[in-house]
């Protein structure tokens, strides 16, 4: 399938415009947001459904609380906030007021990873998917793109239980076909190859896309899997593609500790072992910097899928 | 006679501080002293004000009133109160605590145990989801009430004044907190551990309608219940004075008794001061 960058745009941007239509069609989707309504793009749905919004103030261990009251009595609570704060300054509340007690709140995590930018490292959680995945019965989804996280948000409203939504803040490329495929928990195959398979999530889904046509002048016929359900995997794609091509590659904007590489790793080492490589960042903290250059600092970018690529094949 | 149980209020609560006793006995760990000490308006409230029927209960909590402890450890109390109210059998206390029970050493919604909409335990974070419950009935026009019990050592959490400051700025009135002001945690006297201070003056600064009360003085407690569901511009907090403990006499007014299970021989000296009224488990 060949991918078109439509223009660039945010995927914030997806979870505004998908949350509004939500509002549209689903009165029991209520909203909450810890001041950031404009980060988050919640202004459309916080303007036209005044009842259904409840702004939460500078409080998320709250607001997390409240969600979960306002999901057990059936309503479906999204509540926003920045992915730093959605989980590591909540965790205990998403443990036991979300997830061990089964309330189908569907956190709304911005400004995930590097591409925060400029703000740096306080903001810039690198852990996140990680902690998101440790918890039982959370579903987290880390779409690619500004059509990809609006129909993930929409599926999301669908979805029974706890779920993690995760998206960033820069305008990247827009390529997803509007109308999907997307459905939670199915990888979606882009490109289909035989040499060796890449496992894509999030911005990196682009920067895969851009090897991939390096990795062609090079004779490589990579094969391309979308993985924006990162719990529960789709253990059945993973290990089929594996198989086949015999050598994986993972890509993410997220620290190696717990993420999709590990996931992934974990999930090949039980059923089908092959070479690996992660695409993701190493080690420590982030810093100040434009989007652009911190992905290309750590390495998270197509050459740094080829560079991985270039060490499977040499084995 | 109160419709709901054919019982009179203090042949409950002495049953109820009964099965208490010999529940974190058998189990050998639970904490009786708060469960003993929020016993008689606990009791109260189930038996007269919350607007519940224990064969209807729903985790929803549509069309009837909703009950969150915040304080999961007294869950002694909350399951004995809930088999004598009639929502699941009275044999099954003596499973508290035990390998594969619904009776979780805290309040879980794993095994569906009829009366507890959310888990619990993790301190700080009833008032919260209590709000968000009370915003829920508000949205949808279901005029029932909702009601928190939280524990004065358990304001020293942040998410607590969180959840008090968001109550107020969106005018949830649609519901009744609790706190069990009692003067202990576990490690000593709440005012020696923590600073918790005037809890009244906390609360009214942070825009609630306070109400004080004797925790033990069952006409007293119904006032204050009454006086909380009236219509107002603020949310409700009760400050429940009680003694930890209260109704064993060796067990009273210390917080070495928050969590610790009775020897038989206190087991005992216990239950020889509290009546069997209804029939041990």
């Amino acid at each position: 399938m060949t991918m078109t960058n439509t223009g660039n745009k945010d995927t914030r941007s997806g979870f505004g415009a998908g949350l509004y239509e939500l509002g549209t069609i689903n009165p029991n989707v209520v909203a909450l947001c810890a001041d950031l309504i404009g980060s988050l793009k919640m202004e459309k749905f916080a303007e036209s459904f005044p009842e259904r919004f409840f702004q939460s103030g500078i409080a998320e261990a709250n607001m997390m609380g409240v969600a979960a009251g306002m999901a057990v009595t059936g309503k479906i609570p999204f509540a926003g906030t920045f992915a730093e704060f959605a989980t590591g300054r909540v965790y205990d509340q998403l443990r036991q007021s979300v997830c061990y007690s089964q309330a189908n709140v569907k956190i709304a995590a911005s400004h995930a990873g590097i591409t925060l930018g400029e703000d740096g490292a306080t903001h810039q959680t690198m852990e996140d998917i990680a902690l998101a995945r440790a918890l039982p019965h959370m579903t987290v989804i880390n779409p690619c793109d500004y059509n990809q996280t609006r129909l993930a948000t929409l599926a999301a409203a669908n979805w029974e239980g706890p779920l993690y939504l995760r998206f960033g803040r820069p305008s990247v490329p827009n390529f997803t076909p509007v109308d999907g495929p997307f459905e939670i928990g199915k990888a979606w195959m882009i490109q289909p190859g035989e040499d060796l398979t890449i496992l894509a999530t999030g911005h990196l889904v682009w920067e895969a896309l851009e090897a991939l046509k390096i990795l062609a002048q090079k004779r490589i016929r990579a094969e391309l899997i979308n993985i924006h359900t990162i719990s529960p995997l789709d253990e059945k794609a993973i290990i089929e593609s594996a198989r086949k091509t015999g050598a994986v590659i993972t890509a993410e904007e997220h620290l190696v500790t717990g993420g999709l590489g590990e996931a992934v790793a974990g999930l090949l080492a039980r059923h089908n072992p092959v070479p690996m490589r992660m695409v993701a960042m190493e080690e420590g903290f982030g810093q100040s910097g434009t989007p652009r250059e911190l992905m290309d600092l750590y390495g998270l970018n197509a050459a740094g899928i080829v560079a991985k690529a270039s060490e499977l094949r040499l084995r | 006679m109160n419709p709901k149980t054919p019982h009179s209020i203090p042949d409950l609560t002495s049953q109820i501080r009964r099965d208490i006793i010999r529940m974190v006995t058998a189990a050998k760990s639970g904490h009786v002293g708060g469960s003993l000490g929020s016993t008689d308006f606990l009791t109260v409230l189930f038996t007269e004000f919350l607007d519940q029927d224990p064969a209807q209960w729903r985790r929803d909590g549509q069309n009837m009133d909703m009950f969150f402890l915040s304080i999961g450890h007294i869950s002694p109390l909350f399951y004995s109160l809930l088999a004598r109210m009639g929502y699941f059998p009275v044999k099954e206390l003596a499973s508290f605590r035990n390998l594969g029970s619904r009776l979780q050493g805290h309040p879980s919604v794993e095994n569906g145990l009829p009366g507890v909409h959310v888990a619990s335990g993790s301190l700080g974070q009833g008032l919260s989801v209590a709000c968000g419950a009370a915003l829920s009935k508000r949205l949808t026009g279901d005029p029932h009430r909702v009601y928190v019990l939280m524990g004065d050592g358990e304001s020293e959490e942040g998410q607590v004044w969180e959840a008090a400051m968001f109550a107020a700025h969106h005018k949830i009135t649609n519901l009744t907190a609790i706190t069990d002001w009692n003067g202990q945690q576990i490690d000593g006297p709440v005012n020696e551990i923590g600073g918790v201070g005037d809890l009244n003056a906390k609360w009214t600064a942070f825009g609630w309608r306070v109400l004080e009360c004797d925790g033990h003085n069952p006409d007293d407690i119904r006032k204050a219940y009454r006086l909380a569901a009236e219509p107002g511009e603020k949310p409700v907090m009760i400050l429940m004075h009680t003694n930890m403990g209260h109704g064993v006499d060796f067990m009273t007014g210390s917080h070495k008794w928050h969590g610790k299970a009775p020897s038989a021989e206190q087991e005992a000296l216990a239950l020889a001061q509290l009546k069997e009224t209804l029939g041990d488990f």
